[in-house]
């Protein structure tokens, strides 16, 4: 018998007891999945008034209507998943951290970021999944457009960059609350940041835009999460010279980067730890 | 006359005394709130661009432009900071389920007095803080306001942030009235606020609304949240229009505060002191 657990068959636990506990407070989970759901429609109906008065965002830029909402259900994929998997745990570590309640993850036979990291699955978030999916197929529908094998691969593996970006970001901020103790800001400056990735990032022009652009693709880059996956389906900004594969290249690197980071800033804070009295 | 006068201002004054101990959170915080404004900026900066580069010769949507967009936005926020009341309606439903509610029952202290002044008190030490982070912020900006309106659209613009603050805090006290009847009034609020944000105008001026939906919102008092405030700053509401919009707002505060008394008072008969 190995020494090591199977991380597989952990997740599948963690998982699967997430599920049973959600479905135990079940008027919970539906009012939170409604809840988010109609988050989203409102969002929604927000943009379908604004495609009433143009029928593109920014000139010449190929984000017409379904195309935008190709990126929007783009953005819900990402985000749902980030919710669901992520946001919880990056939660309850700053209280773990805050209460001294991390010796016993500590003290558990796995990897500390893994366990802290995923313990919790929010199911909740899954109804925005969906929402995003049937969103995603709608657009398609409406394009015209079926992308190819080679699309879709690309497409998923780019989802999993843009998760992984976004995750890196979340659990280096749950970590800095050992240094910087309260963390309500923290998560307020969570959606400020994330706040900036909503939008195509051709929006961002002018003297103010394009450092901004630059900033949020090269320093923090939450601009690729969304936008490298969704260009994938958008056919006119499918990448087509070499110079348009940068971009992708980059996010690819941005995401192995950024999980590493995260890993260096976590196993800092675990260094610098002192446990409240437990 | 005189002791009941001391009372309040004693309760003025230790709420006040309380808010300014996280006042460090404050200045920072309030910047920060405007951070999803640029945003906004950029998206219909863009927005703008198409329409320009369409040809139609278009230069404004639902009789704003690019900059009265970004004033708007701008202005909702003083409005914002007027009427949202965080936390008044969950926290009055809280006390009413552990019981704590009793101690308004039993000592001689009004309850939604006590919550009104708790309030005002709160939101004077918010725009004492706030006040420099939103002048840097409306100086950055001032390029895209018309300039500064006639003193009537002044009034009438303070007039209705006063109301607003009043149909903002007696609104939610009423919900928060519930509490007496259900326990749990989350998900009221939860509906409460993704129609009140919507309705509002916090996302966009409600003059954009096509169709029917227009008159539909105006039939509503949420408008007067963020909204109304914004357009008569904007002078997109004026002359007899103007009138009847403050004289409406004014309508739907008596209606609101007649209605957080009544479900008080009908909330407290009918209460089985639980817990506490």
């Amino acid at each position: 018998m190995s020494d090591h657990p199977s991380y597989l068959r952990v997740f599948q636990t963690f998982a699967r007891n997430s599920l049973v506990r959600d479905m135990t407070f079940r008027a919970n989970f539906i009012i939170d999945t409604v809840a988010s759901i109609c988050w989203v429609g409102i969002n929604l109906s927000f943009y379908l008034l604004i495609f009433q008065y143009t029928g593109m965002i920014g000139a010449g830029t190929g984000w017409g209507k379904w195309e935008f909402f190709l990126f929007l259900s783009t953005g819900l994929l990402i985000n749902s998943t980030v919710q669901a998997l992520f946001m919880t745990n990056a939660d309850e570590f700053s209280e773990l951290i805050r209460t001294g309640g991390l010796d016993f993850a500590l003290l558990k036979p796995i990897d500390t970021q893994f366990l802290v990291s995923l313990q919790r699955i929010d199911w909740s978030s899954a109804g925005n999944f969906v929402f995003g999916l049937v969103l995603l197929v709608f657009s398609l529908f409406q394009l015209g457009y079926a992308p190819g094998p080679v699309e879709v691969v690309l497409y998923l593996l780019y989802l999993v960059c843009g998760v992984t970006i976004l995750y890196a970001l979340m659990i280096a901020m749950a970590a800095s609350s050992v240094w910087l103790g309260r963390n309500q800001n923290l998560f307020d400056f969570w959606f400020y940041i994330t706040n900036f990735a909503r939008y195509p990032m051709e929006i961002y022009q002018g003297r103010f835009g394009t450092p901004l652009r630059w900033f949020f693709t090269f320093i923090i880059p939450v601009l690729v999460v969304v936008n490298v996956p969704a260009r994938f389906l958008v056919q006119p900004l499918q990448p087509q010279t070499l110079a348009d594969w940068l971009l992708p290249a980059f996010a690819l690197a941005a995401a192995v980067l950024s999980l590493l980071a995260s890993r260096w800033v976590f196993n800092r804070a675990l260094v610098s730890y002192r446990s409240a009295s437990s | 006359m005189l002791a009941r006068a001391t009372t309040w201002l004693t309760i003025l004054r230790i709420s006040i005394e309380e808010r300014l101990v996280y006042r460090g959170d404050f200045a920072l915080g309030t910047l920060m709130r405007f951070l999803p404004i640029v945003t906004q900026i950029f998206l219909w900066g863009a927005v703008f661009e198409a329409i320009r580069a369409s040809g139609s010769g278009a230069d404004s949507v639902a009789g704003y432009s690019y900059h009265d967009f970004i004033a708007y936005y701008l202005l909702t926020m003083i409005g914002r900071a007027f009427s949202s009341m965080p936390g008044l309606a969950s926290g009055i439903a809280r006390d009413i389920r552990s019981g704590t509610v009793k101690k308004y029952l039993i000592q001689p202290i009004d309850m939604l007095g006590f919550l009104l002044l708790y309030r005002t008190a709160h939101k004077l030490v918010y725009y004492l803080v706030a006040a420099i982070p939103f002048a840097l912020v409306f100086w950055l900006c001032q390029r895209f306001f018309p300039g500064w309106p006639d003193a009537i659209t002044v009034a009438a613009f303070l007039a209705s942030l006063v109301m607003s603050f009043l149909l903002g805090f007696f609104l939610e006290a009423t919900i928060g009235m519930i509490g007496f009847w259900f326990l749990e009034i989350s998900s009221l609020m939860f509906v409460y606020m993704l129609f009140s944000f919507f309705f509002s105008g916090h996302m966009f001026p409600l003059d954009m609304l096509p169709g029917v939906w227009g008159p539909l919102v105006r039939v509503l008092p949420f408008q007067y949240l963020a909204y109304f405030p914004a357009a008569v700053f904007l002078q997109k509401i004026t002359g007899p229009e103007l009138a009847w919009g403050l004289a409406v707002e004014l309508g739907w505060v008596v209606l609101f505060i007649l209605a957080a008394r009544a479900t008080f008072r009908l909330g407290v008969r009918q209460y089985s002191g639980f817990g506490g």
